[in-house]
Formats: C-alpha cells, sequence, structure tokens
C-alpha cells in the first residue's frame, strides 16, 4: 500500500477518510515500512468495513494486518445495536477464540536445556497435533452441552484446571450467554473426538525462555525475569468454531437482502444484532468461545502432566489467556459517553489498560497482558495494554506477526526438514507430522514481529514488557 | 477442456480452482484441489464412499456448500477423499466421493481446512465453453 495515498495521523497511525458509502473512516496503526508491506486488499477490507450499519469511531488495522474475509486479518470495528449496528460472522472468522495462553513453569533455561529433546519428544507424544488427530476426551450431548455452557470452568471443574487458572483468563474463563441450542449438530459432532487437541497449521505449542525485558515494572507485575521458562498454546475452538463460523457465514449472506443490508461484498456477511440471525449467532459464537477455552485448559492439563513426569520441580501457573477472534459486549467512552458496543477483534488482542476492573486484581497494576506469537524461529512478544488504547482502538492491540508469504509460495521455497535441521542449531528442537506444513509455516513466511510490535509500542496500543525465545516448538 | 486444478495465492490461506468441461467436472476439480492443500491425491485410495446433498441459492454459494460439505465429512470421519462424482441439477448438488481414512505416516496431510469462504468466489463458463470454479478456504 502506498503510505502517500494515506492521510497520516501520526508516526504510526494513517487515516483513510470517510467517502462514498463509508459510513465512518478507517485507520490503519502500523509504521510507514509496514504499511508499504501491507496488501491493497487491507485498504479495501477496512473500507468496506466501515460501510456497515451502527459502526462507532473508525474501521481500525492493527500494524499485523493482511487480507482476510470481509473484515482484514488485524481489523477491529465496534457497532451500536442502538444505532442499527450488526454482528458479522466474517468479522470474527472461522477459528472463533483462537487464541494464546502463556504459563509460567518456575523453570530456568539451563533446567529445560538439560532435557530439552527427551521433554520435546515427551510433549510430542501427549499433545494431540496434526491433521486427524484426535483427543482421549469424548463428549456425550450432556458433557458437550456443559462444555459449551462452562468454558475453561467447565474442564476445571472436571478436575483439568484450578479456581487460580480461571482468574487469569478473560471473562473468568467463562463466556457467558452462550446458547448451545443454537450450535448444529454438524458443529458437536465435529468437535466430539477434538477436545484437548491442538489442531494444525498456524497453531503451536512452545517452550519457551524470556530473552529481554523491556518493562520492569509491568514484568514485576507479570513476574518475568530474563531466563525464566515460559509454555505458550496458540490454538482455537477446533471443529466445532470452523462449522459455527461456516455455516454462519451462508445464512447471513443469505439473508443480508431480507434484513436490508446492500453489503459492498458479499464477504461481509452480517446480521443486525437486534434481529433473530445476529442473536443466534451471538449465542453460538459465545458457545464457541467456551470450546475454545476448554480446550486450551484441557491442553493446560496435558502439559502439566509432562512436566510433573520430566521435570517434578516445575509449577505452571497462568500468566494469561487472550483470545483474538471474537465479538464481546464492551463498555467504553466515546466522545466522553459510555456506550455498549459489540467490538469485532479478528486477529487482534484485547488490550484494557492499567485499573481496568475486568482484570484481575493482580495484574490491574500493568494492564491487560497481551500475548503476541511470532514464528518458530524469530521468537514472541508479551505486551502490556495502555489506558490510552481506548481512544485509539477500543482497547486493542495487535495478535501476531502477519504472513510475508503464502502457504504456497513457502512451499516452493523451503524443505521441511532443512527448517527443521537449521532451528536445531539455533538450539530450537521442533517436532511435527508435518514435514510440509513446516516448510509452510518457515521462519521466513512471517513478517518481521519484532517491527509489529514496535509499531504497536509506537502507536500507543501497548507497551513491551519482554521477549520470548522459543526452545521447544510442538507444531500439528 | 480437460479437467484439471490449481492453487492460488491468497495472503494467508490457500485459493482452489477447479476447471472441467461442465460445472458439475469444475466442482469435481475444485474438490480434488481442496484435497491437495492437505496432501497429494495420487496417495489417498479410494476405499471408502461418501454421499452429499447440497442445495444453495446461486451457483457460487453451492460450491462454497460443497466444499464445506466435503471438509465436514473430511473431519467427521478422519478422511480424505481422491475421487469425486458430481451431479448439478439447478442449484442442487448430489455428489459421490470415495476416500480413506487419513494416516499421517503415508499421507503426511499438511494442514487441516477450517472451511470454505466466499473470498475470490467464481464459478463461471469460460469463452471455451469450460467451467471454473474457484473460492479461497481457511487453513
Amino acid at each position: 500500500m502506498d503510505p502517500r495515498t494515506l492521510n497520516r495521523l501520526g508516526p504510526c497511525a494513517w487515516e483513510i477518510p470517510r467517502r462514498g458509502a463509508m459510513l465512518a473512516p478507517a485507520v490503519i496503526y502500523a509504521s510507514e515500512a509496514l504499511v508499504r508491506e501491507m496488501d491493497e486488499k487491507v485498504r479495501e477490507q477496512a473500507s468496506h468495513v466501515a460501510m456497515l450499519p451502527g459502526i462507532v469511531g473508525a474501521s481500525y488495522a492493527m500494524p499485523d494486518a493482511h487480507w482476510g474475509y470481509g473484515f482484514p486479518i488485524g481489523g477491529v470495528a465496534a457497532f451500536d445495536a442502538d444505532a442499527g449496528g450488526v454482528v458479522s460472522a466474517g468479522g470474527v472468522g472461522f477459528d472463533i477464540s483462537c487464541g494464546v495462553r502463556c504459563l509460567h513453569t518456575g523453570l530456568q533455561r539451563a533446567d529445560i536445556v538439560a532435557v530439552q529433546a527427551a521433554l520435546a519428544d515427551a510433549l510430542y507424544a501427549h499433545i494431540p497435533a496434526g491433521v486427524g488427530s484426535t483427543g482421549a476426551i469424548h463428549l456425550n450431548s450432556e458433557q458437550m452441552h456443559d462444555m459449551l455452557t462452562g468454558g475453561a470452568r467447565w474442564a476445571a471443574e472436571q478436575g483439568w484446571g484450578t479456581e487460580t487458572d480461571l482468574e487469569r483468563i478473560e471473562e473468568g474463563g467463562q463466556m457467558l450467554h452462550a446458547k448451545p441450542g443454537c450450535v448444529s449438530a454438524l458443529a458437536k459432532a465435529r468437535q466430539r473426538r477434538e477436545m484437548g487437541t491442538l489442531g494444525s497449521g498456524n497453531h503451536y505449542l512452545e517452550v519457551q525462555a524470556v530473552t529481554e525485558i523491556f518493562d520492569t515494572t509491568a514484568a514485576g507485575v507479570y513476574g518475568l525475569r530474563a531466563g525464566d521458562v515460559m509454555v505458550t498454546i496458540h490454538c482455537g475452538s477446533r471443529g466445532l468454531g470452523h462449522q459455527i463460523g461456516s455455516e454462519f457465514l451462508l445464512r447471513m449472506a443469505a439473508e443480508a437482502p431480507r434484513h436490508g443490508l446492500s453489503l459492498p461484498d458479499r464477504e461481509l456477511a452480517c446480521a443486525p444484532i437486534r434481529s433473530d440471525l445476529g442473536q443466534e449467532y451471538l449465542g453460538a459464537m459465545r458457545a464457541a468461545i467456551n470450546c475454545a477455552l476448554a480446550n486450551r485448559q484441557i491442553l493446560t492439563h496435558l502439559v502439566r502432566s509432562v512436566f510433573a513426569t520430566r521435570l517434578p520441580s516445575a509449577r505452571l501457573s497462568l500468566l494469561y489467556d487472550v483470545s483474538h477472534n471474537t465479538c464481546k459486549v464492551e463498555r467504553h467512552a466515546v466522545d466522553g459517553r459510555q456506550r455498549e458496543l459489540h467490538v469485532h477483534r479478528k486477529g487482534a488482542t484485547r488490550a484494557f489498560g492499567p485499573g481496568h476492573p475486568e482484570l484481575p486484581p493482580a495484574l490491574r497494576p500493568a494492564g491487560q497482558p497481551v500475548l503476541v506469537g511470532g514464528s518458530m524461529g524469530t521468537g514472541s512478544y508479551v505486551l502490556a495494554g495502555n489506558a490510552g488504547s481506548e481512544a485509539l482502538a477500543f482497547s486493542s492491540a495487535c495478535h501476531g506477526a502477519g504472513r510475508a508469504m503464502s502457504r504456497h509460495q513457502a512451499q516452493k521455497t523451503w524443505q521441511g526438514r532443512a527448517v527443521v535441521d537449521e532451528l536445531a542449531l539455533r538450539g530450537i528442537l521442533v517436532r511435527s507430522p508435518t514435514s510440509r506444513g513446516i516448510a509452510e509455516e518457515a521462519p521466513g513466511a512471517y513478517k518481521d514481529v519484532a517491527a509489529v510490535v514496535d509499531a504497536t509500542e509506537a502507536a500507543g496500543l501497548a507497551r513491551k514488557v519482554a521477549r520470548l525465545e522459543p526452545l521447544i516448538c510442538i507444531k500439528g | 477442456m480437460q479437467g484439471h486444478w490449481e492453487h492460488f495465492d491468497h495472503g494467508a490461506d490457500i485459493g482452489v480452482r477447479g476447471f472441467g468441461l461442465t460445472q458439475a467436472a469444475a466442482f469435481e476439480q475444485a474438490a480434488l484441489a481442496l484435497t491437495a492443500a492437505v496432501a497429494d491425491p495420487a496417495t489417498v485410495r479410494g476405499l471408502d464412499r461418501v454421499d452429499f446433498v447440497c442445495e444453495a441459492p446461486d451457483a457460487e454459494l453451492l460450491l462454497v456448500h460443497w466444499l464445506n460439505a466435503v471438509v465436514t465429512q473430511m473431519a467427521l470421519h478422519g478422511m480424505l477423499f481422491s475421487r469425486f462424482q458430481v451431479q448439478i441439477e439447478g442449484h442442487r448438488l448430489n455428489a459421490q466421493a470415495l476416500g480413506e481414512p487419513v494416516s499421517a505416516s503415508r499421507h503426511e496431510p499438511a494442514v487441516e481446512i477450517k472451511g470454505a469462504t466466499v473470498t475470490a468466489l467464481r464459478v463461471a463458463q469460460l469463452g471455451d465453453g469450460g467451467w471454473v470454479a474457484q473460492t479461497v478456504v481457511d487453513v
């Protein structure tokens, strides 16, 4: 994208002015270099989102934005039901509540290096990952209903977590107002064998070491020190969320004319918040959020079991669990007035600032942890939400590096085995059932995550707290 | 026109495109492209048969319904499919697919398909009389 075609609002903020059918402007938060790298589709999609009824403020794109489905990946938009606002299945995405959970281990890098290969093998053996993998937990109808209503709280009640875990998860581990009755039989059937599975693609489980601290005060609040070993899990609502996304996208596209919605693009399939279809989707999507929270909780239990055997001195406690693909009802100050908004974050992280009442008391002084995944070779970041980000983008920040190259191109560029060997020489052990999948996820296929978090900080969306580097990576 | 398939680039995901003499043949090839996004179709034996019925308001949404139906069956039964036979009447589709349970060692599946999108969605008759059917699938 050519930055000269945008209005520069600040060092890392750019505006696409309101024009044509746009009901609000679009704002892109990124450095000039990142804007230059961005697909022209981000401009088109961010502008289209600004045409949807009931949009409040602007249509926002985070520094890692790239071409998505209707909404750009890295897109944020809030809608007011009182102003005829809509909810969009494309604005949430197919992997509902895909997110990241980061755990302390109480261990230091040297503790891992001594058993690194054995630990990698044990994690790979115990964490179901990859196409066709199934979990050991198979749910009957009643258990499925309880899981879709209870989320991580349900999982903890089954013995796969603790009350302390729940305090460190968005929504306290349980998304309220979920409606399992709005989830189709097919979606439930797809999930029956997939509880406690990692999935494939960009999903991963990593053992990481903290290599750099940027904000010692926030790091102190989060309990992060250089050399600490962390475990990070990236996955979502598995087949259930995918099926809900697929079904509602088509229903919303087909029913848009009946709701009087004239969409600039069929990809923007949506429904009025105050419609039967809108409410049905919200009920199903919230059930999928609970599925993702339960899934990450079960995976946490599996990880704890492996560490208990291999490194009994480890104590795995949650730093935090964030979701990337959601639509949540939040209260935000807009022009000095509190308004209840349906905030869509598609490939974006909620980033409440210090003192926010929804944060657990222990984290409140620093703000919400924003967990940003990079690639297998480049590392990840922990950021903290800023109070000022509410006015910038309804308290939102980036979620990852974003792809620099398509999977097709990556396949032609790298060999999976060579990527694994090269990373091993750098002290990063990768375990995966798929060589081609590794090639598609090669570090070079991703943008520079450091540039993304630097732009996020410069834009005022969140501030850097710590950098983490992988020691072990389990890929599906 | 000889039926064939190809992938096309999409930033984070994969575009699947099928060409055929008829709309139904293009839909068959698009489904093969879907399988190829996961594994090499040549490694997938046609041992088990699954039947499909889909209906949609128009030809393009019918392609999305069709590919989603294949994705759902792949996930539900842990299968990969390598042979498709599609019949289309109006906006209604009947199909049969042959495949087998996915094997990590034999198929080396690269990635799960989450669903078919309406991005770059196109079903059209070409100048030479053949058909193209394409969309992006989320992985």
